[in-house]
C-alpha cells in the first residue's frame, strides 16, 4: 500500500514534465516575444525605446538563448518557487498570482462538494424509482441544466439579479475587502459571496453527475446480490445504504478525475463573467496581452490542480474500495 | 402427443393430408423475415424512431442545418445592414387586427425619441403607422453563398418601414437576421470540428488499440496529459496565438483545428478499447493471414463494426465543440467581426450594463441552448439505438 503511494506520487513528475513542455511551446507559439510588441507600445505613445534597456531586458529575461535553454530555466525556476516575470505588472508572477489561486482553488472544492450534497440523493431517487414522473422531471431538469452553458447561466443571472434586485452579484467578497489581509470578516465576506459562482459553476456538472450515478446506480440494483439480499427480506431503506449506495460513493470519488478539468474551466469562464477576483480574468487580459509567462504559469497551475486533485481521489478511491486495494495491494 | 383413448380401443392411424414442407419449424412469419433480414442500419433507425424525442430533436437539428443553406433567404436584412436611425431599438410585435380590422401581420412603426435626462434611446410604436410585413419580397441585396447577387427575401419590411422582430444592436444591425447567419458558422463549426477530431480520433486510437504494446502505452499517455488540461483554458491560450493578421476565413479553421485538437481523445479512447477486443476474433486474424495491412485491416474490417457506436459518440461531443467556439468568441479570442456566430454576438453583451438597457441583446443564448439540447438528445437516442444488447 505504501509502496503504491510512493509509486503514484513518483508517476505524477513525468506527466507534469509533459505538461509544461506543452504549456512552454504554446507559450513560444507567438511571433516576436514581449519586448517586441513593449518596442510597438513605446512608439505608438510616441516614445523612443532605450536600446540600452531593451537590450538589458533581452538579457534579464533569457530571450537571446537558445528555446531549450529557456525552458530549462523555467521549469527549474518553478521547481524553485520562481515562476518569472509578469512584463505587464512588472512584478514576479507568483506575487500577481497571490491569493487568485487560493480563491481558483476554494470555488473549484466547493463546487465539488456542492455538486456531491445535489447530485447523490437526486441520482438516488432517479434510480429508485425509475421511470416515475419524479424521475422524468429530474431528468428533464438535469438535462437542461447540462446544456446551459455556465456562461450563459451567470450572464443571465447577474441580469436579473441586477433587474429584480437591483443588486450585483458579481465579486467575490464585499468592495472594501478587496485588497485587505486576510481576517474572520473578510472571510465571511467570501463565503457570503461564493454561493453564486458556486451555484453558477456547479450546475452543468451536478447534471452529468446525476446521469453518470443513475445509469451507475440502476446497473447495480439489477445485480444479484441486491436481488438475494432483498429476496432474504432485507429493508428497503438498509438493503440501499448497505449495498449500491457504498459503490455509488466509491463512483464519486473516481469521478473527480473526470469532473474537476470541466469544473476549472467552467470556473475560469465564470470568473470572467462575474469579474471574481481569481485567476480567470488575469488569465484572459495576460492572454490578450502576450504576457506569455504570465499566462502560461497560470495554465501550468490549473493543470497541476487537476494532476493532484485525480491523485487524491485515486488514493482515496483505494482507502475505499477494497476491490482496488486488493488489486494493488498484490501489485506492490 | 395423443391421449391414450383407454378402453384397449385401437387408435386409427392419421396421415396428415397437407403437402409435406420439412422447413415449416423454421419459417419465419414476414415480421420477422424482415427483422432479420434487416441491416444493421435499418435496424438502427427503428430503434431510433421508438425515442421520441431523439426523432423531435433530429428533426430540429435538420431544421437549423437546411435553414444554413439559404440564411441570406430567411434573414430579412442583410447581415452588416447598419440601419442608423433604430440603434438600440426593442424588439417589434406583431399584430394581426388594427383596431378590429384584419389587416394581415404587421408592426407599428416607431417613434424614437432620446431621453435627455439619462440619455436613454426610447422607442414607441406609433398606432398610426401600420406597416404590412411583406412576403417573398425585394430587400437588401446580399451576396448568395458569396457567389451570385440576389436580394429575394422570405420576408420584409414594409416599403420605407423597419422591422426588427428581435431589435437592433449598438450599430442598428437586425438580431433576428444576426442571429440566422450566424447559425452557420455556429452550427458548421461544429461539424467541421467533428469531422477533423474523428478523423484524428479514428487513427491515433486504431494505432493504440491495434497495435499494443508500447504504442499504445505512449498514445495512452498522450490522451491522459491532453485530458488533465482544463479544456477552456487550453482552449483560450491556443487561440490567443493566432496571428491579428489572418483573413476570417483563415480564423475559422485555425479556432475548429483547435477545437480538435483537445476534442479527439475521448473518441480515441473508444476506438482503442474496442479496437482491443475485436482485433482478437477469428476474421481479423484471417484477414492478417491472407496479408492484410495493419491500414487495411483496421479501416476495412474492425472499424466499419462498430461506426454506429462512434457515430452516437461524435454526436454526443458535437455540443461541446459548439460550447467552445461560442465560448472563445463570448471572450473576444474567438472568431472576430466581420464573421457572424453566436459567440460573436453574445461578445456584445459582455457588459452586463448594456444587458441591462437592451436586454435582447441575449437572444443569442436561446438557439445556443436549444441546439445542444437537440444534441444531446439526439446523441443519447443514437446510442441506445446503436447499443446491440439493448
Amino acid at each position: 500500500m505504501f509502496r503504491y503511494i510512493i509509486r503514484r506520487v513518483l508517476l505524477m513528475i513525468p506527466t507534469l514534465l509533459a505538461i509544461s513542455l506543452l504549456v512552454f511551446t504554446i507559450i513560444e507559439l507567438p511571433p516576436g516575444d514581449y519586448i517586441e510588441s513593449y518596442i510597438a507600445q513605446l512608439e505608438a505613445q510616441g516614445e523612443a525605446a532605450n536600446p540600452e534597456l531593451l537590450d538589458f531586458l533581452r538579457e534579464q529575461y533569457g530571450f537571446d538563448k537558445p528555446a531549450y535553454e529557456r525552458y530549462f530555466n523555467w521549469v527549474v525556476g518553478m521547481v524553485q518557487g520562481d515562476f518569472g516575470f509578469s512584463f505587464e505588472y512588472h512584478l514576479p508572477v507568483s506575487e500577481v498570482v497571490g491569493d487568485r489561486l487560493f480563491l481558483t482553488i476554494l470555488i473549484s472544492v466547493a463546487t465539488i462538494i456542492f455538486t456531491w450534497l445535489i447530485a447523490f440523493p437526486i441520482a438516488i431517487y432517479s434510480a429508485t424509482h425509475q421511470y416515475s414522473w419524479g424521475d422524468h422531471g429530474l431528468t428533464l431538469l438535469g438535462l437542461l441544466g447540462l446544456a446551459t452553458p455556465n456562461f450563459l447561466l451567470a450572464l443571465i443571472l447577474l441580469y436579473f439579479a441586477n433587474v429584480v434586485f437591483g443588486t450585483s452579484i458579481g465579486g467575490l467578497m464585499d468592495p472594501e475587502y478587496l485588497n485587505q489581509p486576510w481576517s474572520v470578516d473578510k472571510a465571511i465576506s467570501v463565503l457570503e459571496h461564493l454561493w453564486v459562482p458556486v451555484v453558477v459553476v456547479g450546475t452543468a456538472g451536478t447534471a452529468g453527475l446525476i446521469r453518470r450515478l443513475r445509469a451507475n446506480l440502476l446497473d447495480e440494483l439489477q445485480k444479484h446480490y441486491v436481488v438475494a439480499a432483498r429476496a432474504k427480506g432485507l429493508p428497503q431503506g438498509r438493503l440501499l445504504v448497505k449495498y449500491p449506495l457504498r459503490v455509488a460513493i466509491n463512483f464519486l470519488v473516481s469521478d473527480i478525475g473526470h469532473i474537476l478539468p470541466h469544473i476549472i474551466s467552467g470556473s475560469e469562464l465564470v470568473a470572467i463573467v462575474l469579474s471574481l477576483p481569481t485567476t480567470g480574468p488575469i488569465l484572459i487580459s495576460a492572454l490578450q496581452s502576450q504576457d506569455m509567462y504570465l499566462a502560461g504559469s497560470f495554465l501550468m497551475f490549473l493543470s497541476t490542480l487537476t494532476v493532484v486533485g485525480v491523485l487524491i481521489s485515486d488514493l482515496a478511491l483505494t482507502a475505499l474500495d477494497p476491490r482496488i486495494r486488493l488489486e494493488r495491494g498484490a501489485e506492490s | 402427443m395423443t391421449p391414450s383413448p383407454g378402453n384397449g380401443a385401437v387408435v386409427e392411424h392419421f396421415v396428415s393430408d397437407a403437402p409435406f414442407d420439412p422447413r415449416a419449424a423454421e419459417r419465419l412469419t414476414p415480421e420477422q423475415e424482415r427483422y432479420f433480414m434487416a441491416s444493421q442500419w435499418r435496424l438502427m433507425w427503428w430503434k431510433l424512431k421508438l425515442h421520441k424525442l431523439a426523432v423531435v430533436s433530429g428533426a430540429f437539428l435538420l431544421f437549423l442545418y437546411g435553414t444554413v443553406l439559404i440564411s441570406e433567404f430567411l434573414a430579412p436584412y442583410s447581415v452588416h445592414i447598419r440601419n442608423t436611425g433604430f440603434i438600440y431599438a426593442p424588439p417589434q410585435r406583431v399584430h394581426l387586427f388594427d383596431d378590429g380590422k384584419f389587416v394581415g401581420p404587421f408592426v407599428y412603426g416607431m417613434d424614437y425619441r432620446l431621453n435627455m435626462k439619462n440619455l436613454k434611446r426610447e422607442y414607441t410604436a406609433n398606432s398610426n403607422r401600420v406597416e404590412r410585413i411583406r412576403f417573398f419580397c425585394r430587400g437588401d441585396q446580399y451576396q448568395f453563398w458569396g457567389m451570385t447577387t440576389g436580394s429575394l427575401h422570405l420576408f420584409c419590411p414594409a416599403e420605407g418601414g423597419a422591422l426588427f422582430l428581435l431589435g437592433t444592436d449598438r450599430l442598428g444591425r437586425d438580431v433576428l437576421s444576426r442571429i440566422i447567419y450566424g447559425t452557420r458558422i455556429s452550427l458548421t463549426i461544429g461539424l467541421v470540428g467533428i469531422s477533423f477530431s474523428f478523423l484524428l480520433g479514428m487513427v491515433i486510437g486504431g494505432i493504440a488499440g491495434y497495435f499494443g504494446g508500447w504504442v499504445d502505452t505512449v498514445i495512452q499517455r498522450m490522451i491522459e496529459i491532453l485530458q488533465s488540461f482544463p479544456q477552456i483554458p487550453l482552449w483560450m491560450a491556443l487561440s490567443a496565438v493566432l496571428p491579428l493578421s489572418w483573413s476570417p476565413l483563415l480564423i475559422y479553421f485555425a479556432i475548429t483545428i483547435i477545437l480538435a485538437l483537445i476534442e479527439w481523445t475521448s473518441l480515441a479512447r473508444a476506438v482503442r478499447s474496442k479496437l482491443f477486443a475485436l482485433r482478437e476474433e477469428e476474421f481479423c486474424t484471417a484477414a492478417k493471414l491472407m496479408g492484410a495491412k495493419p491500414a487495411r485491416i483496421i479501416g476495412r474490417h474492425l472499424l466499419p463494426g462498430f461506426m454506429s457506436y462512434l457515430i452516437a459518440a461524435a454526436t454526443l461531443s458535437i455540443p461541446n465543440m459548439i460550447l467552445g467556439e461560442t465560448a472563445l468568441s463570448f471572450l473576444g479570442l474567438g472568431l472576430r467581426p466581420p464573421i457572424t456566430s453566436w459567440g460573436v454576438l453574445l461578445n456584445e453583451a459582455q457588459n452586463i450594463n448594456i444587458v441591462v438597457l437592451y436586454p435582447w441583446l441575449m437572444l443569442p443564448v436561446v438557439p445556443v441552448v436549444l441546439t445542444i439540447l437537440a444534441f444531446s438528445l439526439l446523441g443519447d437516442g443514437l446510442r441506445d439505438a446503436a447499443d446491440p444488447y439493448k
